[in-house]
């Protein structure tokens, strides 16, 4: 297992600075940055003062050096904006995304794996087809409407939740719930067909050969195998949530990273951008990186071939 | 008293294409200790059976139209579930034909085989694994602590039947049905795996049902055999007597059909018994196997023969039963 974690953790590092050359590059792929980032009608020396303050006279390798240094010491420069260092704006921005995103995700998968593998269980019955029905709703409910009814109801009418902000557990639950409302149905879904596969299969015949319970043949000998591709699609999953969370986080008044980068991106803040772009990037890898380990964990062909690999 | 009987079983699915007649009207016993073959080319409903007896069908499609499956005095479609569970893999167990699909994946040999100790005997974790250490010896498995640790993947075609036999002569259970145990396996794999069988039938007197497509093992292993086609038994003797003589033409075809040396198994047999299995939603009104029978008369297409007895305990269900 240890050794799976150093190849795995390996591969990560060299994920990261492959996406430190990208958001570097990411800036000049339209052109000349400096362009950009000044109204059109700027003078010569003016678009000559600020190519000169902002380094980009200096030769492409000596750039991104400096650019690498700065992500290492986390120094990525001063938003043009706001004129603070921008890693102090993302790093304020990234605890309220991630409690957002964590907590959407608790509420979808605390809701839909019980249901998914119960409508698989009971499958073709009354509790099947209304639970499938649910998901239904869920997946085609567009969430910013469900967020704006949810606070028309808990807010407004029955005054039990605040409307926005963020602080308390009250403030997290109508957000998150909107948010995990969608993935709950798309969980549910995926849920129940591997686990209905997973059912059909010859060991889950075994099981039952060997004189087990239902709930070990189910809740253990076929839930285990189960847990792979959600796991796995829970941390693709994640990532979205991280970055593409814009219209609740602006419905809930919600301070996170997604409003950060789109006001950034209207302000033409390309510091700011770069280095929200660098750090969701980098959380995406770290979250893959625990999903992995948890694949590790849960199919042990995967760790043990890879051991094999190693010697 | 037989150890198991098996007494007019019926056991059809409800299929989109109408009701699938797997089973239909199944007599057959196994005496204690005995090894009881099954034969009969695929889709004739061998498995069928076999899952009937342990009520591991997918229950719907699969439902019992009818019979009965004795054991022990009571009728096994009866008993309760949790009467069934203690029954499995306890009193009467069952190996499959594919050892590498019938192992979980992600479980350890270890936790697999102590499993069945646990839930049957109610020992300790340091007792089961004892255990499980004796049985994966008896059944021949080199380094059994070390096995104990690994996964399926990492176990050859034959250990993991092997593992899988272990895991089935647990609870020392009076019956195990061993469906294809070897087809998924290679020729001298086989031949060990059919000798540790035949080892532990007479170490631990357990009987076997043992179902295969193949008249050399019936020849090589049973004491008495049933030859089934399209859900129903055609001929069913002891071994030494079928062999002596037949008196199915479906028997006599597949006796044939015993590949020879150098022979393709699957080629041989289709140019033996001309014609497929009949589909078993649209049946024939008379003999199941006379569209594809060398000695049909008229009579055949009219009424479905009975089961009857010949000379001493051979049976057949043909018209011209004998006739060569
Ligand atoms: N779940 C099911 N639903 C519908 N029909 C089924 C189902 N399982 C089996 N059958 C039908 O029952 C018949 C008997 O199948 P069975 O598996 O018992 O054959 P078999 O004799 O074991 O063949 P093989 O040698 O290939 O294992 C087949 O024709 C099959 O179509
Ligand atoms: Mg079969």
């Amino acid at each position: 297992m240890a050794r799976f974690f150093l190849r795995r953790l390996r591969h990560t590092v060299f994920v990261l600075f492959a996406i430190s050359l990208i958001s570097f590059f990411f800036i000049h792929l339209s052109g000349d940055p400096v362009m950009l980032m000044l109204p059109a009608d700027a003078s010569a020396e003016q678009i000559e003062a600020m190519r000169e303050r902002l380094g980009f006279d200096d030769p492409l390798h000596v750039q991104y050096l400096r650019f690498l240094g700065g992500v290492l010491t986390g120094d990525l420069g001063n938003s043009l904006y706001y004129h603070v260092p921008v890693m102090e704006l993302v790093l304020d921005r990234l605890p309220a995304s991630l409690e957002l995103a964590l907590a959407a995700m608790a509420v979808a998968l605390l809701v839909a794996i019980p249901v998914g593998v119960l409508s698989a269980v009971k499958r073709g019955s009354l509790i099947d087809f209304g639970s499938m029905l649910g998901a239904l709703f869920g997946l085609s409910m567009p969430h910013f409407w469900l967020g704006i009814m949810m606070m028309l109801l808990f807010s407004v009418t029955l005054g039990w939740l605040p409307t926005s902000g963020r602080g308390t557990l009250a403030h997290l639950v109508m957000p998150a719930t909107a948010l995990g409302v969608s993935l709950m149905a798309m969980f549910a879904r995926l849920t129940r067909s591997v686990m209905l596969e997973v059912l059909s299969l010859d060991y889950v015949r075994t099981a039952r050969a060997k004189g087990l319970s239902e709930a070990l043949v189910i809740g253990q000998h076929a839930f285990k195998n189960a847990l792979i591709p959600i796991v796995t699609v829970a941390g693709m999953e994640f990532g979205f949530l991280l970055g593409g969370t814009v219209v609740i986080e602006t419905v809930f008044g919600w301070p996170g990273l997604g409003r950060l980068v789109v006001e950034a991106i209207f302000n033409r803040d390309y510091p700011l951008v770069q280095a929200s772009v660098l750090v969701l990037a980098m959380i995406f890898v770290l979250v893959n990186l625990a999903v992995d380990l948890i694949y590790g964990c849960l199919d042990p062909q995967i760790r043990v071939f890879d051991e094999g690999e190693m010697k | 008293m037989p150890l198991l009987e098996v007494d007019g079983l019926r056991t059809y699915f409800r299929t989109p294409a109408g009701l699938a007649k797997a089973v239909d009207d199944v007599s057959l016993d196994v005496e204690e200790g005995e090894i009881r073959a099954i034969v009969g080319e695929s889709g004739c409903g061998k498995s069928v059976l076999s899952l009937s007896i342990l009520r591991l069908l997918p229950q719907p499609p699969a439902f019992h139209a009818g019979g009965e499956i004795r054991f022990g005095g009571r009728d096994l479609l009866k008993v309760s579930q949790s009467e069934i569970r203690h029954i499995r893999g306890n009193e009467i167990s069952m190996i499959f034909q594919e050892p590498m699909s019938a192992l979980n994946p992600v479980f350890t040999i270890g936790h697999q085989l102590t499993e069945v100790y646990r839930v049957h005997r109610g020992v300790d974790a340091r007792s089961a694994r004892r255990q499980a250490v004796e049985m994966l010896t008896l059944v021949g498995v080199p380094a059994p602590e070390a096995r104990l640790r690994e996964y399926p993947f990492q176990l050859s075609g034959g250990m993991r039947q092997r593992v899988m036999i272990a895991m089935a002569l647990a609870c020392r259970p009076k019956l195990l049905i061993a469906d294809e145990p070897t087809t998924a396996l290679d020729v001298t794999i086989q031949a060990q795996i059919l000798d540790l069988m035949r080892d532990l039938r007479e170490s631990l007197g357990t009987a076997i049902i043992l179902i295969t497509h193949d008249l050399g093992v019936v020849a090589e292993m049973a004491d008495r055999v049933s030859v089934m086609y399209a859900g129903r038994v055609a001929e069913s003797a002891e071994v030494e007597a079928l062999f002596d003589r037949t008196l199915h033409p479906y028997t006599r075809g597949l006796m044939h059909a015993v590949p020879s040396m150098a022979g393709d198994r699957a080629q041989s047999r289709l140019t033996e018994i001309g014609g497929v299995v009949p589909n078993l939603t649209d049946l024939p009104e008379g003999c199941r196997f006379e569209p594809r029978c060398p000695l049909a008369v008229a009579y055949c297409r009219k009424k479905e023969p009975p089961l009857e007895t010949y000379e001493g305990a051979h049976m057949a269900a043909c018209w011209r039963a004998g006739d060569a």
